[in-house]
């Protein structure tokens, strides 16, 4: 290292922010999430009180829970694709191609082979869906990073064909019914896990955001750098807890036919995805490769990181996160059908985008996109409940989203005018 | 290692490299070296192929043809990273930066520091990063901000960080003052001196001849794609390179009228 004492180039002159800009500094709070909060509870309450307290009910929040959790599940790995300055148009018709080969495989070649409802059933249908949408996606991702062919026309290709072949594999017919503990996947009365283990994991979850929240701590202090006072993380660990806790209890109190539900298996699978996919997008080596790519794809290859890779990973791991859809949808649906997630490719992308992420690549949120996909589910599920017609829904969500949009553009430039 | 003749080999040299784009040589059968505690100046017009030529030792690019020597033994670069292993560090014209992370995690891109979990370790990257910036830029302070919202002084400052922070043996600065102001270059040239002190090999590029003439020990020059020749700086004159550049003569083949024509 050279011992150089080269002075200051001359700094251009900049406004520093405001107090408040620096509190939300020293305090380490997004304000994107927090305003995404802020807009979840604003719709809400406002759907409570045009449906007459129908919305905030613990019955109807756990529907929301559950019929988010297949669309949030996807959108956790779409931040990631579009990250890279890519997209993935396929995501819908993969979910019908790869839901309909799990269905298949339980419904018509197992029980040939092993036997009907074998115990092996659902972890044989489950393993080859994964690995099924991993191979799609990362094949997409290999004609994308080492063809060349962009994602956009790949994807659209791989939205025609996976969507044919979802109707060739079984000639257009309906697949049913699930294997019995397969079927559990998608929620239901049956599919949660029940009041006391729901307790226990609300609990290790507190647990869980104390201890990372004190390893940070520590860390930052053995470097000597500032931390958040103190009475701001007990604010925060107060805050969490509570929120988490909360849910929980929400999710009990729905006890339709005198059983306590508790969180609801799909659910449960969307919260482990999201500590997961959050944890490879800003804890890894592999999630920094990915946002040096959609920040300077060049910059990214000449620091020697292979990119085509980091690439054709991304797609690939998209392709499993699909094939955890497809499990959610067609466990829930105890069935496939060849139509399967038709659209699906816009709630995944639309829960993306409203949480956060640049379609010029580079930024975006795994814990965001959930956000965006329980603020489209939350939209749609409301006006259903208040009785707004298909077409007008419709209407709403697609200006909901490029109102989103505009505030996230808008609020990125006022940043980046502060900072700069 | 030593030769027969007791001289050491060049610390690094590029033999007869070949680069061409479509039938365009971009870099035809260049030979250039580089001892240690040197600055080599590669200079010549636009397309002249000095670009290319040091892009196939940092990897970016790699040659058609030709072999590279490093310490007097051949060695293999095809990617960015061979360089990187190798010793080589570049400052490119560009500074390769990703402008939505920041400082620290520019400087490690690819080279990230983890914790014994094998995941990110932020903290020591940042504190890494003040470090190696309180020598080279010590009001450097954002350390927390994309690289988008700094000012093109300290995204250099990042750049020269980077290829600094992880003991290179050779530096490739390309056209490192290009985007700075005069003051800001003089820190980068007092910099470059530094270095090499330090024993630091460095090819610059760049197209300011009255930097080249401040920092070079030799220069090298080129002229669509071919060496002009290599001259030591002591023995030539700035209106004599000059003549390479323009008009590929060397400083014993130029004539006076020619001299007076480039003034023309």
């Amino acid at each position: 290292m050279a011992d150089t004492s080269i002075a200051a180039p001359e700094q251009a002159p900049r406004g520093r922010g405001s107090d408040f800009g620096d509190t939300v500094r020293a305090l380490e709070i997004d304000l994107r999430i927090i305003g995404m909060l802020v807009a979840l509870a604003v719709i809400w309450v406002g759907f409570n009180l045009a449906s007459g307290g129908l919305f905030l009910t613990a019955r109807n929040l756990w529907n929301l829970s559950v019929q988010t959790s297949a669309v949030g599940v996807m959108a956790t790995g779409m931040v990631l694709v579009i990250v890279t300055r890519n997209i993935d148009l396929s995501v819908g018709s993969m979910l019908g191609f790869v839901g309909m080969t799990m269905a298949l495989i339980q419904a018509e070649v197992l029980p040939d082979i092993i036997g009907f409802d074998h115990p092996a059933t659902w972890i044989i249908a489950v393993l080859a869906g994964l690995i099924l949408g991993g191979i799609l996606g990362g094949f997409q991702g290999w004609i994308v990073a080492y063809i060349g062919v962009p994602s956009f026309i790949v994807t659209l290709g791989g939205l025609l064909v996976w969507r044919g072949g979802a109707w060739a594999l079984a000639s257009g017919r309906t697949i049913a019914p699930m294997d019995s503990t397969f079927q559990l996947f998608g929620g239901g009365s049956r599919g949660s896990i029940g009041a006391s283990l729901s307790w226990i994991v609300g609990i290790v979850a507190c647990a869980g955001i104390i201890a990372l929240l004190i390893t940070n701590r520590r860390r930052k202090h053995s470097y000597g750098f500032p931390v958040r006072p103190l009475w701001a993380e007990i604010v925060f660990i107060a805050v969490a807890c509570g929120a988490v806790l909360g849910a929980v209890a929400i999710a009990n109190s729905y006890a339709p036919l005198d059983r306590d539900l508790g969180i609801a298996n799909p659910v449960l699978i969307l919260i482990a995805v999201t500590i997961i996919m959050t944890f490879v997008a800003t804890r890894t080596k592999f999630g920094r490769s990915v946002f040096a790519i959609g920040g300077n794809p060049e910059a990214a290859e000449l620091a020697g990181i292979n990119t085509r890779r980091t690439v054709m990973l991304v797609f690939a791991l998209m392709g499993i996160l699909v094939g955890v859809g497809a499990v959610i949808t067609t466990a829930r649906l105890n069935a496939a059908v060849s139509g399967l997630g038709t659209l699906a490719e816009l709630s995944v992308i639309a829960a993306a985008v409203i949480g956060g992420t640049s379609l010029s690549g580079g930024i975006g949120s795994v814990p965001g996109a959930v956000l965006g996909a329980l603020v489209m589910q939350s939209l749609v599920s409301g006006m259903v409940l208040i009785g707004i017609d298909a077409p007008l829904r419709n209407i709403v969500v697609g200006i909901v989203l490029v109102i989103a949009v505009a505030i996230n553009t808008y609020y990125r430039q006022r940043t980046e005018q502060l900072t700069a | 290692m030593t030769d027969i003749t007791g001289e050491r080999p060049p610390l690094v040299e590029l033999r007869d490299m070949k680069v061409s784009f479509g039938g365009v040589h971009a870099v035809d059968a260049v030979t250039v070296d580089l001892y240690p505690g040197e600055v080599v100046a590669l200079v010549g017009g636009n397309g002249a192929g000095k670009s290319t030529l040091i892009r196939t030792l940092s990897g970016a690019h790699p040659a058609d043809s030709g072999e590279i020597f490093i310490d007097g033994e051949i060695v293999d670069i095809t990617t960015p990273k061979d360089a990187k292993d190798l010793g080589v560090e570049t400052i490119y014209q560009t500074l390769a930066l990703a402008e939505n992370i920041d400082a620290p995690s520019n400087m490690f891109l690819g080279r990230e520091l983890t914790t014994r979990w094998r995941t990110l370790n932020d903290s020591a990257m940042e504190a890494a990063a003040r470090t190696v910036m309180g020598r080279l830029n010590p009001k450097f302070e954002n350390f927390k901000v994309a690289v988008e919202s700094l000012s093109g002084g300290q995204r250099q400052s990042v750049a020269i960080a980077r290829a600094v922070y992880f003991d290179a043996r050779i530096l490739i600065m390309d056209e490192p003052v290009a985007a700075l102001g005069p003051a800001e270059t003089a820190q980068v040239n007092e910099l470059i001196q530094q270095l090499k002190e330090e024993g630091i090999g460095i090819f610059l590029i760049s197209h300011e001849l009255h930097d080249v003439f401040d920092l070079a020990d030799r220069i090298s020059v080129m002229l669509q794609g071919k060496l002009v020749g290599t001259v030591n700086k002591a023995d030539v004159t700035m209106d004599e390179v000059l003549a390479m550049i323009i008009i590929g003569k060397m400083p014993d083949q130029v004539t006076e009228v020619e001299l007076e024509e480039l003034h023309g």
